[in-house]
């Protein structure tokens, strides 16, 4: 069977993604702006796929597309357009956004020219692929190898909804 | 070329695992029409039945009994005017009702109708059908926020809590059978070697687990499975938006909710999505719970007679209904007004009985079996669906909140944690 991993579908999510990513900053509309992050999530969950990841895809489609930003759309849709639509809609800081571009844009070109050296140099793959069984092994991973840093994750999420509780409730 | 197309038939896969770019999009047709048909099968049905439920006779005028009521509706829809609101969001307004039928049709590319008649079997099935009907709430929100009025706003505020809040009592009566595939065993108590193994995600390798631990996850672990069933079969009913959790479009409240605004084509669409919708949930649960595409009594009823007894029913089924068809040919008025109307259900049954004896053929018998009895549990939710329809009334939407947060969602919880204890334990 041939892999459907091929550039063109690369690019083409890649591409999604980006022009997701430009329209969620430039839209003046908060419901476009997270419209269009919806569309940026979703390409992602495709070059997870891409990347022969399905659960992290199916997790990503649900939680983020499916859950998180349902709420976000929730709380924008209460939000007065008209009063967002005539407030300043950039926040020019151009030399600050700059040197974080940049310096992020070295890090990226840093870390592909490092791997690419390192793959050069011991000529292993880039990565195992294990396609069939990938849900199973991130289970082993996740409750056998880091159990421990997973339940402290996930004892943290507990404290930050209890918090979440009792900030917003004044009477439990 | 001929060699592409036969060489599927010959191997024991779905289209999507064998790579056969042609077959998959015979399947991707073939069920896209058979859900077409579904659909306005169900909206004849559930017209019928909502009225015989009510003592009424339903729809009678077009057609030998209405029967080509819902041709003649859609008829109607598509030639109706088009009206887009003037202050509405003219993109977002026209994406929503796209994306509601997007979602609700692709999540049938994994639903299994036999162990090869699927378009494709995924590593992560189940999560792909849930991920990718938890979408259409986008659809649902888009679409009364660019209506830009207040009734379809308000329809969504209630569709999103809604279908977020039930889509995590839902997930985990999924997670409580996905764990029971991992749990083998025979009998209902999927007692014996101790044995618990690899899990899995994939819609086929599910129904393939309750084949081979002879029992259907909904007897499994009694009462455990029946009560994780239940939540789900709740827990559905609130996701597709349908009676008695049809807050997102009270009509005594928000005339028609979140589509309120749209006329025609578009709101067909919506209708689309919904029953489209509410046969993809099913299917779930139908794989899940009920053994797929597996006939009853596999392991009772074992032996070559029972197994030609079992392959009959679809014809049977099918005979029946021409026979049904018959009798109303008979039973019509013998005045010359009637004349064309008792032709056309003549001919109907004619159609029925054929298609009935095509279905004793040997080779076509020992095909279509697993599809009979998947579509057949399928029907059977969609009955449910109407009679739940034409019996509770609607629920407040504190209620509806407080069964999903504080009844189900503990409930499966406990299922889950059962299952797991049971499961190690015995």
């Amino acid at each position: 069977m041939t892999p459907v991993a091929t550039p063109f579908f690369f690019y083409l999510l890649s591409g999604l993604a980006l022009l997701g990513g430009i329209l969620v900053i430039t839209r003046k509309n908060a419901v476009h702006s997270a419209l269009a992050l919806i569309l940026t999530l979703l390409a992602l969950a495709g070059l997870y796929l891409m990347l022969y990841a399905p659960f992290v895809a199916g997790v990503q489609i649900i939680l983020y597309a499916g859950g998180i930003m349902v709420l976000f759309l929730f709380v924008i849709m209460l939000v007065s357009i008209e009063k967002s639509q005539r407030e300043d809609q950039f926040n020019k800081q151009w030399i600050g956004g700059l040197v974080g571009a940049v310096a992020l844009g070295a890090l990226f070109v840093r870390v592909f020219v490092r791997s690419k050296a390192l793959h050069d140099l011991t000529g292993m793959p880039m990565a195992q692929l294990p396609e069939q069984s990938n849900t199973q092994e991130i289970a082993v991973y996740l409750y056998g190898n880091y159990m421990l840093a997973f339940e402290i994750a996930s004892l943290l999420l507990l404290v930050a909804i209890i918090g979440a509780v009792v900030m917003a409730k004044k009477r439990i | 070329m001929l060699d592409y197309v036969t060489s599927y038939l010959r191997s024991n896969t779905t289209p999507g695992q064998a790579g056969n770019l042609l077959w998959a999009f015979i399947y991707i047709i073939l069920i896209f029409l058979g859900l077409s048909v579904a659909v306005i099968a169900m909206n004849w049905l559930e017209r019928k039945i909502l009225a015989h439920m009510q003592v009424r006779l339903g729809p009678m005028r077009v057609g030998p009994h209405g029967l080509l009521q819902p041709i003649a509706d859609a008829i109607k829809l598509l030639i109706k005017e088009d009206i887009m609101p003037a202050e509405a969001d003219k993109s977002v307004f026209w994406i929503a009702p796209v994306l509601i039928v997007i979602t609700a049709f692709t999540t049938f590319i994994v639903v299994p109708f036999g162990p090869t008649h699927a378009v494709t079997d995924m590593n992560i099935g189940v999560l792909f059908m849930l991920g990718v009907s938890s979408l259409s709430v986008l659809g649902v929100v888009m679409a009364g926020w660019a209506s830009n009025s207040h009734y379809p706003l308000i329809g969504a505020l209630r569709s999103s809590a809604q279908m977020v809040s039930y889509e995590i009592a839902m997930g985990l009566a999924v997670v409580a059978a996905v764990l029971m595939t991992s749990l083998h065993g025979n009998g209902l108590y999927g007692v014996a070697h101790g044995a618990v193994g690899d899990g899995t995600l994939s819609m086929i390798d599910i129904v393939k687990a309750q084949q081979d631990q002879h029992a259907w996850f909904i007897f499994k672990f009694f009462p455990l499975g029946l009560i994780a069933f239940f939540i789900f079969a709740v827990a559905m009913i609130a996701e597709t938006n349908r009676a008695p959790f049809d807050l997102p479009e009270a009509e005594s409240e928000l005339t028609a909710g979140f589509h309120t605004e749209y006329s025609g084509f578009r709101w067909s669409l919506f209708f689309l999505a919904e029953y489209s919708a509410m046969i993809a949930v099913s299917s779930i649960a139908v794989t899940l719970w009920l053994g797929g595409w597996l006939r009853p009594f596999p392991t009772w009823l074992t032996g070559e007679t029972w197994d030609l007894v079992f392959s009959l029913f679809p014809a049977a089924t099918f005979l029946l209904l021409a026979l049904i068809a018959l009798v109303g040919t008979l039973r019509m008025p013998k005045h010359p007004y009637f004349r064309v109307q008792t032709l056309g259900l003549a001919g109907f049954a004619a159609v029925l009985a054929l298609i009935g004896i095509l279905l004793l053929l040997p080779p076509v018998r020992d095909r279509i079996q697993d599809i009979y009895w998947f579509s057949l549990k399928v029907a059977g939710f969609m009955y449910l669906y109407i009679w739940y329809r034409g019996t509770f009334p609607r629920y407040r939407f504190d209620q509806l909140m407080r069964v999903g947060w504080k009844v189900l969602l503990p409930v499966g919880l406990g299922v889950l944690i059962l299952t797991a204890i049971v499961g190690v334990l015995l």
